[in-house]
């Protein structure tokens, strides 16, 4: 054995399949523990839908619920806020709602299933401050032109009544209308399509 | 007693290189004789390292890392706990302390040209360090569990979501859940207190060693090590670091304590620039405080964040610029072809990119702890940029200012006029 000459390149193939598998193996045991980061069991079933009794939200009012930790405005938008919601579709980036921030029964004039009832998750699409309502048209400080809507204090992204930004904020799209359906006249499921959606 | 002594360390020396490593590192490591005011704070940044880390062990002694939790632990701590509101406050205060340190270290680097090789590892060593303590301070002002906390958190990790396709699932994996939430906090506590403590002691020990091996720059910018004594081959212009820089050291640790006493004792808050007002009320994840805005050390590449428009619909952007402002520092030994490193021996146009950059630095980072419309709007008659908010439009010129200073660094430091660098270092 002694006097057999050394095989150099059968060293480094087993050097360097050794190294490979070796950084497989060490590939592999990094899995689980990138892995456990991810929201757990416990984190996805929080993530349940919320049932909201809407009868008790007065025209012209909004309340907020907390649907998977994040707050859902319900805006019982009344006649003179639905008309103005009309008439500033050329101050909007996106007013035709061409990028699927809604579902698909929300893609409509008013963005809800009911025209008066407006649900969105009132996270801003910027950077996920919760924007301030500043629903009265020409509300102190907005300017006199707003036609009421909401206004994001990390950044000044401007909303109006249905979500849909302002051009010339920071925010890119609008805010997201959830997935929500009304169980009944006076009950409103947030978190789920329903039947026929 | 001295033989006794002297027998110990023998013992030891047979089995550790205990009086080589105090010979390579402190009484037989030669600096330059010429250090000045400015070299102050590589040992500083040390000494408030060592503060954090041990006012932060016993910080943790109290702390609870659970949403429910955290906030009244934190007002248990400063309330009930015997000395904890010192502790607590020697904690808030030497995270700000240690970016003014840290930053007038980096300013020292690019008065003298430090970076320059052969330091160029000491250098990205310190760059590391810098993005180490970023996410220190990050991750740790999450801990109270505030307002500013929460959304502080929420809006950077929500930086991550603008990433092209890959975005919000990262986002989601960082918090662990669908909001910032105990899940996310949890986590932040074992990131603030044990994984980045060990990169950025690993990172300090590398920076310091590469530093020793190399050995130090000087206000001349010239290396000591080229005039050997021919007999001993220690440098003509080096000290031995022990004990002539530590004692130096010492007066600039006092003065510094003194300075740092007065803020802990007399304005630990500093006005809101080190503990903002709003963290003083309990994370509510359905309210956003009407003005946020980060600690005061991240605000200059906040605002080179704000100042960046969208473009297709997307903040990325201005994220990847954020991102960039911070990397540019990296690039610098490469980017710097001047023939001399340090300011005394460069000419105009270096003195004045580097007084542009500093002032950008400044005014960007005053702009980012004010909403945008804190200088109001130009009137809607003035071209270009009638209606837009004032500070946006600064900002923005500013920001360009920033990344020049960078950018064309290659070619206004080869073109510079130089003065001729002497032999030996001067006074």
């Amino acid at each position: 054995m002694a006097n057999q000459e050394v095989d150099q390149s059968k060293r480094r193939f087993l050097i360097a399949a050794t190294t490979a598998m070796g950084g497989v193996a060490t590939a592999a045991v990094a899995v689980p523990f990138v892995m456990s980061m991810l929201p757990s069991e416990r984190a996805k079933a929080a993530g349940a839908p919320v049932e909201v009794d809407i009868s008790k939200i007065e025209p012209g009012a909004m309340v907020t619920v907390e649907w998977r930790g994040k707050p859902v405005w319900l805006i019982n938008r009344n006649q003179e806020m639905l008309d103005n919601l009309v008439k500033h579709d050329e101050k909007l980036s996106d007013p035709k709602l061409d990028v699927p921030q809604q579902p698909e029964y929300a893609k409509n004039a008013t963005r809800s299933r009911k025209p008066n009832l407006m649900v969105l998750v009132g996270i801003c699409t910027h950077l996920g401050c919760s924007p301030t309502s500043k629903l009265k048209a020409g509300e102190e400080g907005m300017g006199s032109d707003w036609p009421g809507g909401f206004f994001c204090p990390c950044h000044g992204s401007k909303f109006d009544l249905s979500g849909r930004v302002f051009k010339g904020s920071p925010a890119p799209i609008n805010l997201e209308v959830p997935p929500h359906y009304y169980i009944s006249d006076s009950r409103l499921l947030i978190g789920e399509d329903g039947k026929g959606a | 007693m001295q033989k006794y002594l002297t027998c110990a360390l023998n013992w030891v020396d047979e089995r550790f290189p205990l009086t080589a490593n105090w010979k390579a590192h402190l009484s037989e490591y030669y600096a330059p004789k010429n250090f000045n005011f400015w070299y102050f704070f590589g040992s500083l940044a040390m000494l408030v390292l060592a503060i954090q880390i041990i006012t932060g062990i016993f910080l943790t002694m109290n702390y609870k890392p659970d949403a429910e939790l955290a906030f009244a632990s934190v007002e248990y701590i400063m309330r009930d706990v015997n000395w904890g509101w010192l502790i607590r406050y020697m904690h808030s205060t030497g995270a700000s302390m240690f970016f003014v340190v840290v930053y007038l270290h980096m300013f020292r680097g690019l008065l003298y040209g430090s970076y320059r090789g052969p330091r160029e590892l000491i250098w990205l060593f310190g760059v590391g360090i810098f993005l180490c303590l970023m996410g220190e301070a990050f991750f740790g002002y999450l801990l109270p569990w505030g307002q500013m906390s929460y959304w502080g958190a929420q809006v950077i990790i929500n930086l991550f979501t603008s990433i092209p396709f890959i975005g919000p699932d990262v986002s989601l994996w960082l918090r662990g859940d669908y909001m910032v939430s105990d899940a996310t906090l949890n986590r932040f506590f074992a990131f603030h207190v044990i994984a980045l403590p060990l990169v950025l002691v690993g990172l300090v020990v590398a920076h310091i060693i590469a530093l020793h091996e190399v050995g130090s720059n000087n206000p001349d910018g010239i290396e000591i090590k080229k005039n050997k004594d021919p007999v001993t081959h220690i440098p003509l212009d080096g000290i031995p670091f022990h004990p002539y820089y530590t004692v130096k050291d010492i007066v600039g640790v006092v003065v510094f304590l003194m300075v740092f006493s007065a803020i802990v004792f007399f304005a630990p808050e500093m006005g809101g620039y080190f503990l903002e007002a709003n963290n003083f009320i309990p994370a509510d994840p359905l309210k956003t405080p009407p003005h946020i805005a980060p600690v005061w050390y991240f605000t200059p590449y906040y605002s080179i964040l704000r100042a960046v428009p969208p473009l297709f619909n997307s903040q990325f952007p201005g994220v990847v610029a954020m991102g960039a402002s911070v990397m540019a520092f990296a690039a610098l030994p490469w980017l710097d072809k001047s023939p001399v490193k340090s300011i005394r021996y460069r000419g105009p146009k270096y003195k004045s990119w580097l007084a542009a950059f500093v002032v950008s630095f400044l005014i960007l980072g005053y702009l980012g702890t004010e909403p945008s419309n804190v200088w109001g709007q130009f009137g809607a008659g003035v071209p270009l940029v009638g209606g837009a908010d004032r500070a946006t439009v600064v900002a923005r010129v500013l920001t360009v200012v920033y990344f020049l200073f960078f950018a064309l660094m290659p070619w206004y430091t080869k073109s510079d006029k130089t003065k001729p660098v002497p032999e030996r270092v001067t006074g």
